[in-house]
């Protein structure tokens, strides 16, 4: 049952290029990178209770580095994404050692802070990164020789490595290891009495979140061909932290439909009003407040709810 | 000589601005438990504030579209805030809130019909109103009562959830930001030094900049008046005692609740006045408030949670690094900016003068 739904969910993912024009396929790779930066952030929120404000440094950090080494070292795409990978992956694991010294709302604002860190950096160091102006002159990689400045060329890449990032993370959710994490986030003192080492289990996930958030830094610089400092500040933190809130912390497919809402809302939206960064300001507090529990748990018990009439 | 010296007395002024916002951020979070992440917004909205009563008015021009979305989404809280405050029933309320969206929905829909439409509207103010100290009075008084609102009608809904408080008080600021854009545009609005303080002064042959001294005086003269409220009267004792056990000041009497508000107003407060006495040094502009907070969290993260002599010393120390670390290396100043943090929590989990870790 379950398994149908991912199968039929994919497969209706497969045909879109088929049915919709450019600007929805464009419009559905968006959505993809931002399910997978949600996703990501979601290990840490839902999982493991630990509420990261810095989610988007990996985003931002990842395609920094690649989109750094490929212009200014004029290195290809076949070094640059894993250099980039591991990049983040170091800089996640000092990170993780500072945040994960507190829980709770300290690690919240140690997280905001240390990707203001990284935002500051991207800003101010302008012999690296440009400043405000940011990096362009970017291209996209072509794994095997095929081309991918096709729109549902870019489009079947992004699915395939969506694709693979939700089934690992399910993976590591569902193994033993996943759920000594759910049960550092509900008995953090009880786990430790049992002998599991709270803080490596917590660090551990940190780090993977941070590497698939650097996953989808590198599908995000892919896409644009270009970053800026904005994508490494609070508002890029924030939409993903509402992609997954909106969506349902701590399920699986909660993240991919908040963001695919948190994209759809900025992209309609935005064509009829101004004021995007209000908007979404007003739908955190609505969602804080009225549907604490997320879209995908609501439809759920609505669902059984109905079943059992 | 005459460049450090100044430097200095930047790295001096800033440190008092920063105490002012921090003070406020430190003792909510100490008390209640919520990390404000609206106290930017509140230092920039002291700021655009003041900027406008000291320019004698101010003057909108709103799209009808922008303006309609944050009068029925703010009215929608304000609603909903107001009848839990009056503790109506549940299905009231479910009423009353679908009646007020399907008026809302039908009268922006009547007056979009219109594209293009706009709001405008000036306000302009009588001469003698050009005051610094009526500036900041306003700013003070504005953002006061904008955090009391907050605190009373919003975050009071989420006791006991203080990751749903983070995430509100990120989405208020948010919505503050593109608020201040709206109103007051993109370009920064330069506040004017009041004249009286505009020579410098000199002493022998190094002439200090006025203003930035008395922001200095300002910011010492607060926290010895904070001082004295927390440690030498009876609202003092209770706050502290708020800080150290809520539960336990609650079982014994101290009106832990008003207090909240009390407390909520008075940072708000004093980070709306910072705003405006800062006003001067950085002008106010649109990103005002995402600069400022993580100075605040700095600050106290630094300092400790709940310590007032905390946000003092992690103030000053705060305002140095960033003023120096500008001066000397403009890459790599929000780095350096962060680094003591980073060694304090890292060695020393709840602050230089914290008594709770966070």
């Amino acid at each position: 049952m379950r398994v149908a739904g991912w199968a039929l969910l994919v497969v209706v993912l497969l045909g879109v290029p088929w049915v919709m024009g450019e600007y929805f396929v464009n419009l559905g790779s968006q959505i993809l990178i931002a399910a997978i930066f949600a996703a990501s952030l979601n290990l840490l929120v839902g999982y493991g209770g630990l509420p990261s404000l810095g989610h988007a440094a990996w985003l931002g950090l990842a395609a920094y580095i690649s989109a750094w080494m490929s212009l200014k070292l004029g290195l290809g795409h076949w070094i640059t994404a894993p250099a980039a990978i591991l990049g983040t992956a170091l800089v996640a694991c000092v990170f993780g050692w500072i945040s994960l010294r507190a829980t709770g709302l300290g690690f919240l604002m140690l997280t905001l802070a240390l990707s203001q860190v990284l935002w500051g950096t991207a800003y101010r160091w302008v012999a690296v990164t440009d400043g405000d102006n940011g990096l362009r002159g970017l291209s996209r990689p072509a794994p095997f020789g095929l081309s991918l400045d096709g729109a549902t060329a870019f489009y079947y890449f992004c699915l395939a490595i969506t694709v693979l990032a939700i089934a690992l993370m399910a993976m590591f959710v569902a193994s033993p290891f996943g759920a000594a994490l759910r049960g550092t986030r509900d008995q953090p003192r009880r786990m430790g009495a049992l002998g599991h080492d709270v803080w490596l289990i917590r660090w551990i996930t940190f780090v993977y979140s941070a590497f698939w958030g650097g996953v989808s830094g590198l599908l995000f610089v892919y896409y644009n061909k270009y970053i800026h400092p904005a994508s490494l500040s609070i508002q890029s933190s924030a939409e993903g932290l509402l992609g997954v809130i909106a969506g349902g912390s701590g399920t699986l497919a909660g993240p991919i439909v908040g963001a695919a809402i948190v994209m759809l809302l900025k992209n309609y939206v935005s064509a009829y009003i101004e004021r995007w960064n209000m908007l979404l300001g007003f739908v955190f507090v609505f969602i804080v407040i009225f549907m604490p529990e997320g879209v995908v748990p609501g439809l759920k018990r609505l669902w059984s709810r109905w079943r059992r009439k | 000589m005459q460049y450090w010296t100044i430097q200095t007395l930047n790295s001096l002024a800033l440190g008092g601005l920063l105490f002012l916002l921090a003070a406020g951020f430190s003792i909510i979070f100490g008390l209640m438990r919520i990390a404000n992440l609206t106290h930017g917004s509140m230092y920039m909205l002291g700021a655009y504030a003041g900027a406008s009563v000291l320019t004698g008015g101010l003057r909108v021009r709103v799209p009808g579209s922008d303006l309609a979305l944050f009068l029925v989404a703010s009215g929608f809280l304000l609603l909903f805030g107001v009848m839990r405050l009056a503790r109506l029933r549940q299905r009231t309320m479910v009423y009353a809130l679908g009646a007020y969206a399907l008026v809302a929905v039908a009268a922006c829909a009547l007056m979009l019909r219109t594209p293009g439409s706009a709001f405008e509207g000036a306000i302009t103010l009588p001469d003698f109103a050009r005051n610094m100290w009526i500036a900041v009075a306003a700013g003070a008084l504005l953002v006061g009562v904008f955090g009391v609102a907050l605190e009373r009608l919003i975050l009071r809904e989420l006791t006991g959830n203080a990751l749903g408080q983070v995430l509100v008080t990120l989405g208020i600021s948010f919505i503050v930001a593109d608020f201040c854009l709206m109103v007051w545009g993109g370009d920064p609005i330069p506040v004017p030094t009041p004249p009286s303080l505009q020579a410098p002064l000199r002493v022998g042959s190094v002439a200090f900049p006025t203003y930035r001294l008395v922001v200095l005086v300002i910011a010492v003269v607060t926290a010895v008046a904070l001082y004295l409220l927390m440690d030498r009267t009876r609202v003092g004792a209770m706050i502290r005692a708020g800080v150290d056990d809520p539960q336990m000041a609650r079982a014994v009497g101290i009106p832990v609740s008003k207090l909240f508000t009390a407390v909520f107003c008075l940072g708000a407060a004093l980070a709306g006045a910072g705003g405006i006495i800062g006003g001067p040094i950085m002008s106010a502009y649109p990103g005002l408030d995402a600069d400022m907070l993580p100075l605040a969290l700095i600050v106290v993260m630094l300092g400790g949670v709940g310590s007032l002599l905390g946000a003092f010393v992690g103030s000053f120390l705060t305002g140095a690094i960033y003023t120096f670390g500008t001066a000397l290396l403009p890459d790599l100043a929000y780095v350096i900016l962060f680094l003591p943090m980073i060694f304090v929590i890292a060695f020393r989990p709840r602050g230089l003068f914290g008594r709770q870790t966070v």
